[in-house]
């Protein structure tokens, strides 16, 4: 039963295979020599994609857990009786910023921080932060009035009101602008291997500068099935947090 | 006991609630009644601080409730909404032991205390107590609120147009049943409506409200029979009067002791609207009557009714 439900779970499948690949691609240079003939060397060599993929990742967490927080604490901070005058401010700013895009963000970075992990860490946090705040304050705002008001009306304090009923109720849209700064993320850490950072972006930059096609394509399969991994992993937390809709 | 003493609340310049003086005894269920605007729910809301008032004082116990934490002050009142307002990422095990939690109870009372109150309101505890609110019909999920609301035993229960969104037979069932938890308490309730039969049926007092003042405060039969002014007269209903009448006060007050009459019998306890329906379905004159248990106490009859 739970193997076939493991079997099933698209998850599992596509974490797995990303897994092997990583450990493993070095076994498929015959399989790139054979679609490649043409290249000299038709693996990726110069990292090991276990350290790309560690290295990619741990950029992206960092980015999205302090976006995330960034995010969230923002929007908190602006529907709060202190904030609110700022919440005009904030949301036109996340509008405009939505528009910008995230390669953009990092262009403007390295003029300004210089080449190095620091500015896409800097980049990929601030483009970050956008969608969860955005979906935070959506979050907060549908939670339903009367909800609040009972709370308020049998005695819960402020911080109270916050942890227990608004923060879990608007946890599911609020993981969503996680998930979508997350994915984001994953894409734009590829390319911040321009500016300076080892990423799993890293093949394809240099496979695309040196005319290396198997380069790239074992940089894009990795970096596909990391989004993906990721996405369905957002997935269930989602689902997590809703547990109580069920029927 | 709570005292209102003129308190006033505004709006920007509108004046919501305006100078109103107001003394609800221990144990009195009272119904503040008025049509929409007329400031009753502002009312209720200052009670507990949900609103806090811009002139006057509001004493509870003694005691001036602008003097306590308002978080505390709510934790002593049990607060019932129309739209219910239940937790709805919570069980109903949980809704129903949100304040008891709030104030520290051990785990094991407050699941004993869900059990308790889910009886008392005529659930089933093994059946709803995992469940969640949307799981529940809109009686269900009201009776669940009345269980939260009354789950750390208040002394005041504050209940804001509570049975208004429920259909006819949900309402009437949840009026019996806050009327029997009432009478067996003896909490204090403030009760806010704009259903005057509903005023009739539950409350010992009737505060009636008309744009932010209070026009007239006392027992059902004194707004009845002598109202303040033509605002009371037409809100008691001049058609309805009668028949209003009727419905405060019960057959126990006009029986005769130890007649026998044939037929089917009406309890005591019912108002005398009931008899006089129950005579007109029938064609009779007259109805034997029965206490609680069924046995025989005498009859009624219509001219009984009649008389003032």
């Amino acid at each position: 039963m739970t193997v076939v439900r493991v079997l099933r779970d698209p998850l599992a499948w596509s974490l797995g295979a990303f897994i092997l690949l990583v450990l493993f691609m070095p076994a498929l240079r015959p399989l790139f020599a054979a679609l490649f003939p043409e290249l000299e060397r038709p693996l990726y060599t110069q990292d090991s994609f276990l350290a790309l993929s560690l290295s990619h990742l741990a950029l992206v967490a960092a980015s999205s857990a302090l976006a995330a927080m960034l995010g969230v604490a923002g929007a908190i901070f602006v529907t709060r009786g202190a904030g609110a005058e700022f919440r005009g401010l904030v949301e036109t700013l996340v509008a405009m910023g939505q528009s910008f895009p995230p390669v953009a963000v990092l262009a403007i970075a390295v003029p300004a921080i210089g080449f190095g992990a620091e500015p896409a860490l800097i980049a990929l946090t601030l483009y970050g932060i956008l969608p969860v705040l955005e979906n935070t304050l959506a979050g907060l705002g549908a939670v339903p009035r009367t909800v609040r008001d009972a709370a308020r009306g049998i005695g819960m304090g402020e911080g109270g009101i916050l942890l227990g009923v608004e923060l879990p109720l608007a946890a599911p849209v609020i993981i969503a602008g996680i998930r979508t700064s997350t994915i984001i993320n994953v894409g734009t850490a590829a390319i911040a291997s321009t500016v300076g950072a080892r990423t799993l972006g890293s093949p394809i930059i240099i496979g695309l500068d040196a005319a290396n096609i198997a380069y790239v394509v074992q940089g894009a399969i990795l970096l596909g099935l990391l989004a993906v991994v990721l996405d369905l992993a957002f997935d269930r937390l989602v689902a997590l947090t809703q547990r109580w809709r069920e029927p | 006991m709570i005292e209102l003493d003129r308190v006033t609340r505004r709006f920007g310049p509108m004046v919501a609630v305006d100078a109103v003086s107001l003394t609800i005894p221990t144990g009195a269920f009272c119904v503040l009644i008025g049509s929409s605007g007329a400031g009753k729910s502002t009312t209720l809301r200052m009670i507990n601080r949900l609103i806090a008032p811009s002139e006057g004082t509001i004493r509870v116990d003694g005691q001036d409730a602008a003097s306590v934490r308002p978080e505390e002050l709510r934790r002593r009142m049990g607060y019932v909404i129309q739209s219910i307002g239940l937790f709805p990422h919570w069980t109903v095990e949980r809704n129903i032991g949100a304040v008891p939690s709030l104030l520290g109870w051990p785990e094991a009372r407050i699941r004993q205390r869900a059990g308790e109150l889910l009886t008392m309101l005529k659930l089933d505890p093994e059946a709803v107590r995992r469940k969640y609110p949307h799981q529940l019909s809109i009686g269900q999920q009201q009776r669940v609120g009345i269980a939260r609301a009354l789950a750390a035993d208040p002394d005041l229960l504050l209940m804001d147009e509570p049975f208004g969104a429920l259909d006819p037979i949900t309402r009437d069932a949840l009026q019996a049943e806050i009327a029997r938890i009432h009478g067996a308490s003896r909490k204090t309730v403030v009760f806010v409506t704009h259903d005057m039969d509903e005023a009739l049926r539950l409350a010992t007092q009737i505060a009636i409200m008309d744009r932010g003042r209070l026009v007239q405060s006392g027992a059902p039969l004194e707004l009845l029979t002598a109202p303040v002014n033509d605002f009371v007269r037409d809100f008691v209903g001049r058609e309805e009067l009668g028949m209003r009448l009727l419905s405060v006060e019960k057959v126990a007050q006009r029986f005769r002791p130890g007649e026998t009459v044939p037929g089917e019998p009406i309890a005591v306890e019912a108002s005398l609207r009931q008899a006089l329906s129950l005579m007109m379905a029938r064609g009779t004159d007259r109805i034997a009557v029965v206490d609680a248990k069924g046995r025989s106490l005498g009859a009624v009859h219509l001219a009984d009714l009649v008389r003032r």
